[in-house]
């Protein structure tokens, strides 16, 4: 269906793709699987005419192709899923589907005939969306499915998805896996972007793997295992699952009594929420997104406005409510947030300039006339610290962090968060988006930082990672805490059962 | 590469403007070549084009550094005119009030006092003027374009009341203050410069502004308050999360880009008419002039001083063609101007366009 021949691509210095072949046969689901930054995303954007390629063909259906435009490709039946939804909230689902839907600029719009197609797509994949709804008040999971629409109605044969999964819930990965076959059983074919190779192993027929901009191998599903496609993409082995010696916990750092949160428009999002963080352990946070966790962290963080919260949260024994967030940084909170493109980056600025970010009003970076002047051997020196340490690639400090893949920008963010050697540190999805190689080494690090010490606070979706992480693990579900449980002993089930809102016995 | 770009498309948009332009004089019968050797001719003699050319582009820097600055911070200052306005009022009320003009003064200061005091009167109370819809906005958030224009009317109505009723000379039939002191007076370059005569309005004010120039991007780049400032345009969510108020900085960036407005009046009052002269600005718009200027020099001091001459050359060639030529008035200025504007604006669309072509890569997702 659609052939990838010695695509070669250029950004710059760096070789994001280097004669890249990738075969996606009709009427299969093929995942492409590689470490961040190894040109996934580029080559298919190239496929999808984003980007042009500098070199190679690009082959559909059996015939060389020009596709210079995103138009060009869905002319011949190409159409993607952005891992950032290109949707407009106040308007509808139909609405949305059929903005821009009708190249040359139809004046009149039909509709109703359009809603008609459109809820006629969504039965026939079983999507369950109502083309009437307004996109402000779906999920995460489904305006993803809103842009699978958008892709069928324009007649897309081959889908293309970047990281569809990182971000949803674990059961909103099981629909989507589900609607996915049902795509191939209709003879549509499916290209998928993903870093978990468990996903990769239950929904894929064929897998790409690459690595540094070049196809290092292309394998049946079937006729391989995690830990072989681990292997080839990272080009060593890798720990599935992180070893960590025993916690030795200390003083208590972060104490937070009755802790609530209401939200602009009336509803508690935090509902008196108790708990206690001590120095030298990982206290995890699990619960099914949207529970209160995004407000928690910011709560913490000071990035919630005084009038809207009520309760206590002490640190190191100081009541730190009253506190901006510039103040609790510099006593030693540092907070790695959720959305590394909302809160954790200014995109269009350079790595310099984002690895200072909360620290660029004082010394070392900001130095003479009373610490006014910044000073860009210092915030150069930072970086360079920040690059090597955290093996953020490509490693130069003038590019903007717009970029930087993925899991890289991440990288930067930790290392950012890092070299503040914080006393307490505030982090929701580390690994969100972030290849197995990296993961394993951002395990390391939080492990090791709590052995030097530090409280953690670790807010995660990833059952997986805040059962391998945590000492203590806190369910929050609906905005309270209603269990603790022994990471070590709790099975997922038990967790998974807290988590969507079982008490405990 | 990046460099390329940012001076091609501004490049791109006045040559797309002339074109249209060219065509415009042509439809009304007349010679484009003709025209625009006029034009460029008038806007570039010595001394006469260019000492005018110079002096029309001074206020325009002044005000495309005021928008520039603002932008920054993700603000679109439309109040740099009601900035000007109070700022240059304000330099000719410490001109007559400290500058020992007879019946209305209070003292007597010599020019090292009272030209420093006359600048900052305009800048701080342009930064006044600047920094009530930044505070508005910063605590209410009722947006910065409503409240600029309003505060454009405001400034307007007050500055002309003052000159009306307390600060006219007796008899006057027109509306502008009485002369400042001449201690006031900062000095004109045809003063040093050889074969620059001194009849041409061109002074020190233009040096001011490429000191602002200067200024303005070490404060927004080589400054934490620029960084805060850059951040919180570019991002008021990272902002804040790195411990930015974003409130401060919107109060800070108005303020800052009202203070530029301001130094308008150094130029129009210590350096020209040497009097406050009621609606000086109405014709040119200075302050309107300056977004445009900001818009054509993408925001960066650099490029707002070379959009700023080119708005000042336009000024002054429109004055010949309208004399010189049979058909074209001074109008046509007035039409380039938009174009070019236009032009700018619709960058991102050829940008489309041009990548089609494969002249253009567009990486930016
Ligand atoms: N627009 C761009 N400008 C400059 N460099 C870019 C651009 N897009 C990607 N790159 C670089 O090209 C390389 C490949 O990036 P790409 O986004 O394809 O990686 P990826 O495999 O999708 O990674 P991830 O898993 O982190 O999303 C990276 O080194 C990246 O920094
Ligand atoms: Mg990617």
């Amino acid at each position: 269906m659609l052939e990838l021949r010695n695509i070669t691509k250029r950004f710059g210095a760096v070789l994001a793709n280097d004669h890249v072949n990738i075969k996606v046969k009709s009427g299969t689901i093929h995942a492409i699987v590689g470490e961040n930054g190894a040109g996934k995303s580029t080559a298919m954007r190239i496929a999808y005419g984003f980007y042009t390629a500098d070199e190679g063909e690009i082959i559909v259906d059996g015939q060389p192709r020009r596709i210079e435009t995103p138009h060009d490709a869905i002319a011949l039946g190409i159409g993607m899923v952005h891992q950032h939804f290109m949707l407009i909230e106040p308007m509808t689902v139909t609405e949305n589907i059929v903005l821009g839907a009708e190249p040359g600029g139809a004046v009149a719009l039909d509709l109703t005939k359009a809603a008609e197609r459109i809820r006629k797509l969504s039965e026939e994949f079983r999507l369950a969306i109502d083309p009437h709804a307004t996109i402000e008040h779906l999920s995460v999971g489904q305006q993803q499915r809103v842009e699978l629409l958008k892709a069928l109605y324009r007649e897309a044969q081959l889908l293309i998805l970047d990281e569809p999964t990182a971000v949803l819930a674990p059961q909103e990965v099981e629909e989507l896996f589900a609607i996915l076959r049902r795509m191939r059983a209709q003879g549509k074919t499916v290209v998928i972007i993903t870093h978990k190779l468990d996903e990769v192993l239950a929904i894929s027929d064929e897998v790409t793997v690459m690595r540094d901009g070049r196809v290092v191998g292309e394998l049946q599903t079937s006729a391989t295992n995690a830990a072989e496609l681990a292997r080839m993409m990272v080009g060593r082995d890798v720990l599935l699952r992180i070893e960590k010696p025993q916690a030795k916990p200390d003083s208590t750092v972060l104490s937070v009594e009755h802790l609530t949160v209401t939200a602009r428009d009336g509803t508690q999002r935090l509902k008196g929420v108790s708990f206690q963080v001590r120095a030298a352990e990982i206290v995890g946070i699990a619960g099914v997104e949207g529970n209160g966790q995004t407000e928690l962290i910011e709560a913490l963080a000071g990035l919630i406005p005084h009038a809207q919260m009520s309760g206590r949260m002490e640190y190191l024994g100081r009541d730190i409510a009253p506190l901006d967030a510039r103040s609790r940084r510099e006593l030693g909170i540092a907070h790695i947030p959720e959305d590394r493109h909302r809160r954790g980056l200014l995109l269009d600025f350079d790595l310099k300039e984002n690895s200072v970010l909360g620290v660029h009003y004082r010394p070392p970076v900001a130095v003479s006339l009373g610490s006014v002047l910044l000073d860009d051997g210092a915030i150069r020196k930072r970086t360079e610290r920040i690059i090597e340490d955290f093996d953020v690639r490509p490693a130069n400090p003038d590019l903007p962090a717009r970029s930087l893949s993925g899991g890289n920008q991440q990288k930067l963010i930790i290392g950012r968060e890092f070299v503040l050697q914080p006393k307490l540190l505030l982090v929701a999805q580390p690994t969100r988006g972030v290849d197995i190689g990296a993961i394993e080494f951002i395990h390391r690090k939080l492990v090791r930082l709590r052995d030097e010490g530090c409280a953690v606070l670790l807010v995660s979706a990833e059952l997986e990672e805040v059962t391998a992480l945590a000492d203590r693990l806190l369910i929050i579900h609906d905005g309270e805490i209603v269990g603790e449980v022994d990471p070590t002993i709790a099975t997922l089930e038990e967790i998974g059962l807290l988590m969507t809102g079982g008490k405990e016995q | 590469m990046k460099l390329l770009r940012e001076i091609l498309f501004p490049l791109i948009a006045v040559l797309a403007a002339f074109l249209v332009g060219a065509i415009i004089v042509l439809l009304i019968h007349d010679d484009p070549i003709e025209t625009y050797k006029l034009l460029i001719g008038s806007a570039l003699s010595w001394p006469d084009g260019i000492g005018y050319t110079l002096f029309y582009a001074t206020p325009l820097i002044f005000t495309g550094l005021a928008v520039a600055v603002a932008f920054r911070c993700g603000l679109l200052n439309i109040g740099a005119e009601g900035q000007l306005y109070v700022a240059a009022f304000a330099a000719a009320w410490v001109g007559i009030t400290f500058g020992g003009v007879e019946g209305r003064s209070i003292a007597n200061l010599s020019a090292w006092l009272l030209v420093p005091l006359a600048c900052f009167a305009a800048m701080a109370s342009g930064a006044v003027w600047g920094a009530v819809p930044g505070v508005l906005k910063a605590k209410f958030g009722s947006h910065e374009v409503i409240n600029t224009i309003m505060m454009n009317f405001i400034a307007l109505a007050l500055v002309s009341y003052f000159t009306q009723y307390h600060y006219k000379a007796q008899g006057d039939p027109i509306l502008q203050t009485v002369p400042i002191s001449a201690s006031a007076h900062i000095a004109r370059l045809g003063k040093f410069i050889p074969g620059l005569p001194e009849r041409i309005p061109l002074n020190i004010a233009f040096f001011l502004a490429l000191l602002a120039c200067v200024l303005v991007y070490i404060f927004l780049w080589r400054t934490k308050w620029g960084y805060e400032i850059r951040a919180t345009g570019a991002n008021p969510a990272a902002a804040e999360y790195g411990g930015i108020s974003t409130g401060r900085q919107i109060v800070l960036a108005m303020a800052v880009s009202g203070a530029l407005a301001g130094l308008v009046g150094v130029n129009e009052v210590l350096g020209y008419r040497y009097r406050y002269y009621d609606s000086f600005s109405s014709g040119v718009g200075y302050g309107f002039t300056g977004i445009a200027v900001a818009l054509l020099g993408r925001n960066h001091p650099v490029g707002v001083v070379f959009a700023a001459l080119f708005f000042g050359a336009l000024k002054r060639g429109g004055l010949f063609v309208d004399i010189f030529t049979e058909h074209v008035s001074k109008d046509l200025v007035e039409v380039l101007k938009a174009l070019v504007i236009l032009f700018v604006a619709a960058e991102l669309y050829f940008r489309g366009r041009l990548g089609r072509f494969g002249l253009m890569r567009r990486a930016k997702i």
